[in-house]
């Protein structure tokens, strides 16, 4: 799906150099570093990264919700179809978070209100949306119940009375009530068992293609994104390291060194080899403005140039943009977007 | 054939509630050998912590015997528990909220040497906590340092040498890596895979990833409510899982290969239900599209199907 069209396709969301800072008491932490990024109507891209990695932080600069004062946006800019969300008004962009752009946080429990009762809480942003007649909202909250797989009937119970799978569908149910063109989705998953989790990928995916919505799936599981994403950006310490088609990343043979990593540690389900190769180290220190590379200095083929010049992005033989020196001169094909990695 | 270090019979955990008794464990039955690991899994609340906790004597059991060196530690008394103490020991998924944050590191590590081995002066307690560092490749730079200035990862690292002081012959590690990112954890499992291969030690391994319990278990328990329903050596239970529940559990983990996607792979619907008061027969009946009448009323029996692999269900086996 999705990643054939996309010479024709519309682009919905196009993230040109962001960068962000959170500024607190202590440090300024750099969480988003030029990071560039776009996705066409339709598709769901995968943003794949490790804590702080500034995934989150991404998504909430999408909706325009960073927290006041702390989180600020130092350069660049997003475009939501014909909005200019870094320059809108409130107004607008209040519009835009209840109508066309909806976010799903890994914890269910923090988005739900636990005094209100799940039917309830859909019928709020319907409501929201000018649907008034009592009839036509009872009908609407039935729909969306039924859709996300939950017994009408239950409407009147309040959020303590589902699971964790039934509150994320709850979820997931108040997030489409409006049909969002754009859904965010923030490791929507991750606190599920793996058989609630293939429920809800299931769900999603039905209803992405039902309402042709675009989706940034935030998670940290390559087994969930090879399973659902068109497209993939491996994100590190703030920066789109690698970015390209599901297939590009996941059978390509060259890849950004930390992107190697990345599969080197995970238990595959197939092979036999016992030990793991973990990266070594950790991440650089959100509080340091990098000169170079950031993966430098975990990267088993640095050199002294990575540590003093940031890499520009290149263009792999199959097709994948790199953001690494290591790649420089390779660029195959001019494709016009051999920019885009961030 | 490795001799059985440790050996559940018939263990039964239930807690009290004001709705009735929650049969957190019920009747499980297997065995751990020297030098292996046993993985168990299942879904959140289907009693692996409770298993674990039960069965070194951290919460007090309901029926049933635990045998280690063949001798049942459920009838011991506190000052043979003591003894026995230092023999097991336990790793805990957040390593944060099992760690006393106001200590250092090093007084995390000393902690159960102070209280076990009184004879140990502070000198040799210094040298003990710096060896155990290094085994566990924690720098030692970080001695002084408290439990929230250090990653997810150093904290675990805390954790297996805090565990590790006393020697211990057999460690339950519930959810070791689970909070930790996948480089992070690969880094976690290739020590816990060191250790157990220098030290010879057992292991009972608590997880919901599937992908982890394969990598490092030589044989897997597959626990629903509180039973164990299918239980084989990893190897035999990835290529020939029996039960519908081990099946859907395989089925359901996303594989990291765009190829192998699975658009009209088989869901189970539904979840887990209540632990209090399960109707007899197989709990999973309810979710399972093969139940039938059998499957309902009366106790399931695992039973062996091949040399080591035991399930418990009516329709397959
Ligand atoms: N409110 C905040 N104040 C200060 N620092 C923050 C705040 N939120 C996030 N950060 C920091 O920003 C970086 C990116 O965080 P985040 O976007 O949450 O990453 P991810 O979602 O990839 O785990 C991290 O270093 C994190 O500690
Ligand atoms: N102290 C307790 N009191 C009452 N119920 C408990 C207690 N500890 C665990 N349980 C219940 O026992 C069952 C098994 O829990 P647990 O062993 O934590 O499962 P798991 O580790 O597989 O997620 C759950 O239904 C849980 O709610
Ligand atoms: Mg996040
Ligand atoms: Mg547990």
């Amino acid at each position: 799906m999705g990643v054939d069209m996309n010479q024709n396709a519309e682009k919905l969301l196009d993230i040109k150099d962001l960068s962000i800072t959170y500024i607190t008491d202590d440090a300024t932490i750099y969480a988003v570093n030029g990071l560039n990024m776009e996705l066409y109507r339709g598709e769901t891209l995968g943003l794949v990264g490790e804590t702080g990695a500034g995934k989150t932080t991404t998504a909430l600069a999408i909706m325009r919700l960073l927290p006041d004062r702390i989180g600020k946006i130092t350069s660049g800019s997003i475009r939501f179809d014909d909005v200019d969300v870094t320059a809108a008004s409130e107004a607008e962009m209040r519009t835009l978070r209840g109508e066309r752009i909806s976010m799903i946080f890994q914890d269910p429990m923090t988005c739900l209100n636990p005094v209100l009762t799940i039917g309830d809480q859909i019928a709020e942003v319907l409501e929201s949306h000018g649907i008034t007649s009592k009839e036509e909202l009872s009908k609407r909250v039935d729909n969306i119940l039924t859709l996300v797989g939950l017994p009408p009937e239950r409407k009147n119970e309040y959020p303590h009375q589902f699971s964790g799978g039934m509150k994320q569908r709850v979820d997931i149910a108040i997030a489409l009530a409006c049909e969002p063109q754009l859904l965010l989705a923030d490791e929507p998953t991750t606190a599920l068992d793996v058989t609630i989790q293939a429920q809800v990928l299931a769900l999603m995916k039905e209803l992405r293609q039902k309402f042709n919505t675009s989706m940034l799936l935030i998670t940290h599981d390559l087994g969930v994104v090879a399973e659902v994403c068109d497209r993939v950006a491996i994100m590190y310490a703030g920066e789109i390291i690698e970015y390209g088609t599901v297939w590009e990343i996941f059978s390509g043979t060259e890849h950004h060194p930390y992107t190697k990593g990345l599969f080197g540690s995970i238990p595959s389900m197939s092979e036999g080899q016992r030990r793991l190769r973990p990266i070594d180290g950790l991440m650089p220190d959100p509080a340091v403005q990098l000169q170079g590379c950031p993966f430098a200095s975990r990267c088993p083929q640095c050199s002294d140039r990575c540590t003093a010049e940031k890499p520009a992005s290149h263009r792999a033989a199959g097709g994948n943009i790199i953001k690494c020196h290591l790649f420089e001169g390779e660029d195959a094909g001019g494709g016009n977007d051999a920019g885009t990695a961030g | 054939m490795p001799a059985p270090l440790v050996e559940v019979k018939h263990l039964k955990k239930y807690f009290k509630t004001p709705r009735g008794d929650l049969h957190a464990v019920d009747d499980v039955n297997l065995s751990i050998n020297q030098g292996e690991t046993l993985g168990v899994v299942g879904e959140s609340g289907c009693g692996k912590s409770t298993l674990g906790r039960t069965i070194l004597r951290l919460v007090p059991h309901t029926s049933g015997e635990v045998l280690f060196e063949g001798k049942n530690i459920l009838s011991y008394d506190t000052r043979q528990m003591k003894a026995l103490r230092q023999d097991m020991q336990m790793i805990f998924q957040d390593p944060y909220a099992s760690l006393d944050t106001r200590f250092t590191v090093s007084q995390i590590i000393e902690e159960p040497l102070k209280i076990c081995r009184k004879e140990m002066g502070k000198a040799d307690r210094e040298k003990r906590v710096k060896e155990l560092m290094d085994t566990v490749g924690l720098a030692q730079r970080f001695v002084n340092a408290y439990p929230h200035e250090l990653d997810g990862g150093r904290r675990q690292r805390i954790g297996v040498a805090r565990a590790l002081a006393l020697n211990p012959k057999f460690i339950v590690c519930d959810e070791p890596v689970s909070a930790l990112d996948v480089s992070i954890q690969a880094q976690i499992l290739n020590l816990i895979m060191d250790l157990q291969e220098d030290m010879g030690l057992s292991y009972m391994f608590i997880t919901h990833d599937l992908s982890v319990v394969k990598h490092i278990s030589n044989n897997i328990a597959v626990l629903y409510l509180g039973q164990c329903i299918e239980h084989a050596p990893t190897e035999e239970l990835f290529a020939n899982p029996i039960h519908p529940y081990t099946k859907a559990l395989l089925a359901a983990i996303p594989i990291p290969d765009p190829s192998k996607r699975s658009e009209d792979r088989e869901i189970i619907r539904g979840e887990v239900t209540s632990p209090i008061n399960p109707p007899q027969g197989c709990r999973f009946a309810a979710r399972c599209p093969y139940a039938g009448d059998e499957c309902r009323g009366k106790p399931i029996e695992l039973k062996e199907t091949r040399p080591g692999h035991f399930v418990a269900c009516m329709k397959f086996f």
